[in-house]
């Protein structure tokens, strides 16, 4: 099905299941521990055996020496790997850096070999018997150094200006020019990564934690130099990913290395101190932003600069992505600038681009209010915009910030807001912050097979992942909405690559998408019902396990009395996205406490206030922006990926370095979703809200802190040691 | 993790004996660390001792005032105990602020004394680090400092130890019972049970070879006002930047000691009288000859200002 005009009225419209709270269909098998994660897949073709990965001591450099050989006659091992044996390994199109190294080193914790070993313990004991020596090189891994002489991005992420900016941000009776910095962050996701690979013959079969399947199968096969079809990827149930299993990464690589020398099944997990360098992580920004201003507010000049680093061959943090759509202006400017380094390669986290840009760029929206005595919720509906502001011609196709940041500040009592530093409760300083939340919508094409069998089941199969968003369950109410019957007259089959391939899970575009698909798929099922039936010509209605067109009337299950009706489809999106800037909105209100004596932030409360179209599933949906308001908070507050510059690696490296926030740092949440469809972005009428949810919070909490203590901190993330030394004597 | 052997011992002296007649081996009792560490081959033993089934996990009155906690005494049990919640109550706020429910129930007083550092350099064995592996060097030094010590470091070493309960014993003056493999026993003060790295930071303590905690003795009660403060970068579950141990009388007079800047449970009995005077005196004398590195110079100020939170504290 080709989506190119704006969806009319459809059977999703009467939201009977669709946009109904509802609770998880595979809620009962992830409690009771019957969903398998990949590391527990049982149906394998053998035992399996275990490998443990070997990551590079050096950061860059070359591998001199390599002895093996007392590993390899350690107990229990069956295989030794690296890159004299693997055979040749060719680079995915989705990585920058070699997910094998040897003799080239690329970046600490580059895997270098896979120890196999019948038991995880002797494979880990093994493995730290490898001696390598190393050629180590002098690399860049201080993005502030880099900086420098960091180029221009290109292509889509190239430079782009409106008007005048420099004349008119001088000539602005107001005037904003800063500095932000945002950290390297981690994924951190719960499960790690994980694989388990096996071969018979020449075709491979593993079960990955990966989001996008045909990504991850088609670059296995890259990789490995075999054919596409010789590579199968089962992810039915996947613990998290926040982008971090976008892509290809070592686990799997390795697995199937391990697997073909082992000659049988081989089970890989990455262990978390090897996660923050060997994987992917958030690249730190350094960003300017300069805004100029009447005297009543309106913007006149935006430009937003970043600066961010990868490896060669890497892209930038695109930061400045929502800068471009955000608020009116007739004079404007954003450029990226892509620094080279030598860390772990940087790539896709919740939100790329946005998730810091909001970071700073919120920020400096509050200041720029403070710097007009104007209250900062109504300088931004000031400031709102109907059209792309780079490019008049395109309306949004549905913006609802205003009444996001309306509706909000009304829910949370932002008229109570004082001056900074105004309210005290004992020894706790007290703020509110706000910032404006956008991340644009994307659609990808989604296919989706349907089988209607005679008892009137139906069964959707597509590679579509659930990353712990809730994917079985919209699936199931697209279906029983499309199809007129309960949820339990679906069963959804999902990351299979044997399935048709689906948008996957990223850039908020799953949810949206892969419903789209399956919408596509259940309307031809509905077409050869009504054939089978002979029911036509007509408007059919399909409800209660029946159709009805005009007086005619039957069970959708005759259809399939001589046998099951199979039917697939996929949805493919036109020129709408073109035409019509597709986003979502939403307000982060936060109210933090700071201790006036340590410096600590503790967040009271929060609220979100989404416009994302029609809200497929009210409950999951909530689940995904508490969740990344929770991340967010993460960002505010703690999350960085400390860099050393001398050896070139992220130091802390596991969950105890690496502080994500626990139950105690997250107050209160509150979400709401306005009561919205929006007709060009598909049939559901529906946008993603995952990475939504995450855009803002940090420069809400913040400009709460600022509200609370009247200090500014614009470098992330907000520890106590930003403001303590500017907090007022205490004796 | 290497390959190890394992035995459980039949008494404490027995437990003594055996780890100083057996190259590499070592003392197990709750391992929440132990384990960690042997898992990265940071530590390396080649026998394991296994001390759970001595007893030695009773909570009992002194003659004279006093409580003597065995060495097995689950962190969760002393926390709870009805006597050091009356009367030592900086011990259970300080047991409570560490660690997770679960870690607390399985790890054990004498363990949580001998805890490693949490320096991210000793736990990443690529790294020098002259605390895993004497003569390499220190490679936090110059690197990412920010959680290390400011104080009592040396240029070999600036790791901090990490125990919350350690520095509540240390404001208690507790003091570290111990037999020897030859049936000795003798009773180390905390104040000199953990060493100061200067050129040696892998010795931290003062224990002998084979050498074994049987109980910690907490003398009589001081009164005044007990006060744990930790602080952290987030709510709960995280090592402290910096932590307060003080136990305060309603004359402003007391004891205190700190956690988070130093290799050892950090008090200097001199800045006890002076915490009359307010926290910027106390903070200067607990911190003459500090040397904090260029990320971990907050922490003087962290500690000054959490000082004068927990006189705040006392006095109100």
């Amino acid at each position: 099905m080709k989506f190119d005009q704006p969806a009319g009225t459809n059977p999703i419209d009467r939201m009977k299941v669709v946009g109904k709270p509802t609770t998880r269909i595979d809620g009962p098998l992830k409690v009771t521990g019957h969903a398998p994660y990949a590391y527990e897949h049982q149906e394998l073709p053998g035992k399996p055996a275990y490998g443990y990965v070997v990551g590079s001591a050096v950061a860059k450099g070359t591998i001199r020496s390599m002895d093996t050989s007392r590993a390899e006659r350690a107990p229990g091992v069956v295989a030794v790997v690296t890159h004299r044996n693997a055979g040749k390994i060719a680079k995915g199109n989705f990585n920058t850096a070699m997910l094998l190294g040897g003799p080239k080193i690329q970046h600490y914790h580059q895997a270098i070999a896979v120890v196999v070993a019948e038991t995880f313990e002797q494979a880990r004991s093994a493995a730290a018997l490898i001696d390598v020596d190393y050629a180590r090189d002098g690399g860049a891994f201080d993005l502030a150094a880099a900086k420098v002489d960091a180029p221009d991005a290109t292509g889509s992420d190239a430079p782009t200006a409106v008007g005048d900016f420099a004349g008119a941000f001088a000539a602005a009776p107001v005037q904003l020019d800063q500095m932000y910095t945002t950290p390297d962050q981690s994924h951190a996701m719960m499960e790690p990564h994980a694989t388990i690979a096996a071969w018979e013959g020449d075709k491979l079969t593993v079960w990955s934690a990966n989001q996008m399947v045909a990504w991850g199968a088609g670059d296995l096969a890259r990789t490995l130099q075999i054919p596409p079809e010789n590579v199968r990827l089962i992810a039915p149930y996947i613990g998290g990913g926040f982008g971090g299993k976008l892509f290809l990464r070592s686990d799997v690589l390795m697995a199937s290395l391990g697997a073909k020398a082992a000659k049988r099944p081989v089970k890989v997990a990455l262990t978390r101190p090897f996660m923050g360098n060997n994987t992917t992580h958030r690249p730190a920004t350094i960003q300017r932003i300069r805004l100029g201003a009447t005297k009543d507010g309106k913007l006149t000049a935006i430009g937003h600069e970043s600066w961010s680093g990868d490896l060669e061959g890497g892209g930038p943090e695109s930061a400045t992505q929502q800068t471009k759509l955000l608020y009116a202006g007739a004079n404007r400017m954003t450029a990226l600038r892509l620094a080279v380094l030598d860390l772990p390669e940087g790539n896709a986290m919740r939100a790329p681009g946005e998730a810091p840009g909001l970071m700073a760029l919120e920020i400096a929206v509050d200041e720029l209010a403070e710097k007009l005595g104007m209250d900062p919720v109504k300088l931004r509906v000031i400031n709102d915009t109907q059209v792309d502001p780079e490019k008049p011609e395109r309306p949004f196709s549905q913006r609802n910030l205003v009444r996001c940041l309306e509706e909000g500040a009304e829910r949370f009592g932002w008229a109570r807001r004082k001056a900074p530093g105004q309210v005290q409760d004992g020894r706790w300083l007290i703020g509110m912050g706000v910032a404006a939340a956008f991340r644009n919508n994307l659609n990808m094409k989604s296919g989706a097979r349907v089988r209607l069998s005679p008892s009137g089941q139906v069964t959707v199969e597509t590679d579509m992942t659930d990353i712990g968003t809730g994917t079985y369950t919209i699936m199931a109410q697209t279906a029983a909405e499309m199809m007129g019957v309960p949820l339990a007259k679906v069963t959804v089959k999902l990351g299979d690559s044997s399935f048709p391939v689906s948008a996957g899970s990223g850039g908020q575009w799953g949810a949206n998408s892969s419903t789209a698909g399956l919408y596509a798929a259940c309307v031809k099922l509905r077409e050869a019902i009504v054939s089978k039936l002979g029911l036509g010509p007509g408007e059919a209605v399909f409800e209660n396990g029946q159709v009805h067109v005009g007086n005619r009337v039957a069970d959708i299950a005759a259809a399939a009395k001589g046998g099951e009706i199979v039917v697939e489809d996929s949805i493919e999106f036109g020129d709408l996205g073109k035409k019509f800037q597709q986003s979502t909105f939403g307000a982060h209100f936060v109210e933090v406490a700071v201790d006036r004596y340590t410096g600590e932030t503790r967040v009271r409360r929060m609220l979100a206030v989404c416009a994302a179209g029609r809200i497929l599933n009210p409950t999951a949906a909530r689940s995904q922006v508490i969740g990344a308001m929770t991340m967010g908070v993460g960002g505010a507050l703690m999350e960085e990926l400390a860099v050393d510059k001398r050896f070139g690696f992220f130091v802390n490296h596991d969950l105890a370095g690496y502080e994500v926030p626990v139950h105690a740092d997250i107050p209160h949440q509150e979400v709401v979703f306005l009561d919205e469809a929006d007709d060009k972005v598909s049939p559901m009428k529906a946008k993603g809200v995952g990475e939504l949810g995450l855009c803002g919070v940090g420069a809400a909490v913040a400009n709460a802190i600022y509200n609370a203590t009247g200090v500014r901190v614009r470098d992330y993330p907000i520890t106590l040691d930003k403001h303590l030394d500017k907090l007022g004597e205490v004796v | 993790m290497r390959p190890f052997t394992y035995e459980r011992a039949t008494s404490a002296q027995d437990a003594a004996a055996k780890v100083a007649a057996t190259p590499g081996a070592r003392f197990i009792a709750g391992g929440t660390n132990l384990l960690d560490l042997m898992k990265l081959e940071i530590e390396t033993p080649t026998h394991l001792i296994d001390v759970n089934g001595l007893g030695m996990d009773k909570i009992e009155a002194i003659d004279g005032g006093g409580l003597r906690i065995g060495a097995l005494v689950r962190n969760t049990d002393l926390a709870a105990d009805a006597r050091v919640r009356k009367d030592y109550g900086v011990l259970t706020r300080a047991l409570v602020a560490g660690a997770s429910g679960q870690l607390r129930n399985k790890a054990t007083t004498a363990g949580n004394l001998l805890q490693r550092t949490r320096c991210p350099y000793f736990y990443d064995v690529n790294m020098p680090c002259n605390k895993r592996k004497p003569g390499s060097g220190c490679a936090a030094i110059g690197g990412f400092s920010r959680p290390l010590g400011v104080i009592g470091t040396s240029d070999a070493c600036i790791a901090t130890h990490p125990s919350d309960m350690a520095v509540a014993m240390r404001v208690l003056d507790a003091s570290v019972e111990t037999i020897r493999p030859d049936g000795t026993t003798r009773a180390i003060p905390i104040a000199d049970f953990h060493t100061l790295p200067g050129q040696t930071p892998h010795v931290e303590t003062a224990l002998e070879k084979g050498e074994m905690i049987i109980s910690v003795a907490v003398p009589k009660p001081k009164g005044g006002t007990h006060i744990y403060r930790k602080v952290r970068d987030r709510a709960s579950y995280a090592f402290a930047l910096v932590s307060v141990a003080a136990v305060i009388g309603k004359d402003g007079k007391g004891a205190v000691a700190l956690g988070g800047v130093a290799p050892k449970p950090w008090r200097v009995e001199e800045a006890d009288a002076l915490l009359p005077k307010g926290s910027k005196v106390v903070a200067d004398c607990l911190f003459a000859g500090a040397t904090p590195r260029e990320d971990n110079a907050f922490k003087l100020t962290l500690a000054q200002r959490t000082i004068a939170a927990v006189l705040a504290e006392a006095k109100a």
